[in-house]
């Protein structure tokens, strides 16, 4: 009997390959399926092989162009032609940005406020309101006020990735155990000593879970965010392989997000790992 | 010594009121009054709910009482001071930090210049005082109760404190562990003349522990109703105390009082009760044990 960990692993080996099996069924033209079309038409339509090849790729072809996308992912052929790799430097930037910016703002001002009953109650239905926005929604302010397409990209970032920070930052502070807090006060600890000796320690734990939120959010939000402004970054890579009809190159860029987003969440997951201590 | 300066720690006239939900205040306690001398381990002891923790946290400043104030060493509390340490019930250790780091926190607050060198070997000479060395690196959650509690001791201790202030510190801990620590508590208190007030439920803590024992009556209009001295030997153990002479009268009007006077104190005070000098008694001095059980005071009068 092995570990839970290798027949896990063995398992979602068989399951990976299972469902590429499936895949590549499914797209596999069956010489008697289909309408035999038009010579003529189906030239017109783009399809060019006699066999009515599917325009979605198969797991094989989606393999190849990820061997190409990352055998060289930082080439630049111009706007329209840019490496994978080149593409997610862009949107990993923006949100780099936006999300530095939000820490910046988020963590200092939550603090604030857990510190303060009076500030938490004056300005808790400002930020519920704000809170379930859709930063996209934000974009047209954004881009009227910014006039720059980039820049708004990193506000819609910042916008999103704020409030699960400024919230959890805010609770986390206000929770603070009162017993810890007396230690300090006996200790005649001045309050910029107890704001970083005690009630960051105790309350970072619940910080970095609303920056795991955060990054999260920016990261689904980014891809929205670079289809709507464009130029570049992953998400309009993945808009302007659709509007070259490349469904394989798609789901390069979809499995890359996937990826990215995995391991930023992992990076997250490991600092929140060494602030969280046991009771 | 304790002679020397009777008021040392002097509680004067102290209440604590809280406005009821419903208008009106709850009164937990009035007009407490209470002389504490330098070197005096003092338990006050009384049901939950008489308000001795909040008598505590009013002694270290932690909270202010409505009325009245407490004078320490010739100077009224204001707040929380570095002369008077807490050993809290929950321990209250600061579990991101190691015991060292724990120790250290507190050495470090009460000599803000002190090097880091410096600081450590202080905290590490208390952490070897309660029998933790070898445990330094250890986080609080790597430790058993009791030991936690002696991390709580260390810290109070390696800050020199004027005066050692515990809210019932023992009270979490399984029995054996509990006699443990009364056992280091009173070694180290003995020999360094600390003065201490804690707070206790348990009889048989305050006899082993304490040189006066302050009985409260439950609350609310909590009050106290007299101030037992303990008449056993100084140098009591804890294999033999319980067959002194005086052990068992002293018990069973402890006891006595938890168990019926503390309840009916207040509607059936002793003639001549004056809040500002509960009556002090002495239990056992050659009476017999029979006569002493619900001893009025038998050496009633003010300190």
């Amino acid at each position: 009997m092995k570990s839970l960990g290798v027949r896990a692993g063995i398992l979602s080996v068989v399951l990976f390959f299972a469902f590429c099996l499936v895949w590549q069924i499914a797209v596999t033209p069956s010489a008697s399926s289909g309408p035999a079309l038009d010579p003529e038409y189906a030239k017109l339509m783009g399809i060019t092989t006699a066999g009515a090849q599917s325009a979605m790729p198969g797991p094989v072809e989606v393999a190849g162009k990820l061997w190409d996308a990352l055998k060289d992912p930082f080439y630049d052929n111009g706007p329209n032609d840019k490496g994978l790799g080149l593409q997610l430097a862009y949107s990993i930037g923006r949100v780099a940005i936006g999300y530095g910016l939000a820490v910046l703002v988020a963590v200092p001002l939550g603090f604030l406020i857990g510190m303060s009953a009076l500030a938490y109650r004056a300005l808790d239905p400002f930020i519920q309101v704000l809170k379930p926005i859709s930063p996209l929604a934000w974009m047209p302010l954004a881009l009227y006020t910014i006039k720059d397409s980039n820049l708004s990209a990193i506000f819609v970032i910042f916008i999103c990735s704020v409030w699960p920070m400024l919230l959890n930052t805010a609770f986390g502070v206000g929770a603070v155990r009162k017993e810890w807090l007396n230690v300090a006060r006996t200790l005649e600890v001045g309050p910029w000593r107890r704001a970083f000796t005690v009630i960051l320690p105790a309350a970072a734990p619940t910080i970095l879970t609303g920056m795991r939120i955060s990054i999260g959010i920016a990261w689904l939000v980014i891809v929205a965010a670079e289809m709507l402004v464009g130029g570049t970054g992953i998400g309009y890579f993945v808009w302007n392989e659709w509007n070259n009809l490349s469904i394989a190159n798609v789901i390069v860029g979809i499995l890359m997000i996937g990826v990215v987003g995995m391991v930023l969440d992992l990076i997250l997951a490991r600092l929140q790992r060494r602030v969280t201590f046991p009771e | 010594m304790a002679e020397q300066n009777p008021k040392f720690i002097s509680i004067e006239g102290i209440s604590r009121r809280y406005p009821k939900r419903e208008g009106g205040v709850t009164t937990i306690f009035e007009d407490l009054w209470l002389q504490v001398a330098r070197g005096e381990f003092v338990c006050i002891i009384g049901h939950s709910g008489c308000g001795k923790t909040s008598v505590l946290n009013i002694l270290s400043g932690l909270e202010a009482p409505t009325d009245g104030a407490v004078i320490v060493d010739g100077q009224a509390i204001e707040g929380p001071s570095l002369d008077r340490a807490v050993i809290f019930q929950g321990h209250a250790l600061l579990p991101w930090k190691s015991v060292m780091g724990n120790v250290a926190y507190a050495v470090s607050s009460r000599w803000r210049r002190a090097g880091k060198a410096e600081v450590e070997e202080r905290a590490r000479r208390f952490i070897d005082l309660v029998g933790l060395k070898g445990s330094e690196m250890k986080k609080p959650a790597e430790l058993s109760g009791g030991m936690r509690q002696r991390v709580g001791i260390a810290r109070a201790l390696s800050i020199e404190p004027k005066i050692l202030l515990m809210d019932e510190p023992f009270s979490a801990l399984d029995a054996l562990t509990r006699g443990t620590l009364q056992d280091e508590v009173r070694r180290i208190c003995t020999r360094t003349g600390q003065t201490v007030v804690m707070i206790t439920h348990d009889v048989d803590e305050a006899i082993y522990l304490a040189d006066k024992i302050v009985l409260m009556t439950n609350g609310p209009e909590a009050q106290i109703a007299e101030v037992v001295e303990n008449p056993l030997p100084k140098d009591r153990a804890r294999d033999s105390v319980h067959r002194a002479a005086d052990y068992y009268p002293l018990r069973n009007h402890l006891v006595d009082f938890l168990v019926s006077r503390s309840r009916t104190f207040r509607d059936d005070k002793p003639a001549g009760y004056d809040p500002r000098h509960p009556p002090v008694v002495r239990i056992g001095t050659g009476a017999p044990a029979a006569d002493i059980a619900p001893a009025p005071a038998l050496a009633a009068g003010a300190p």
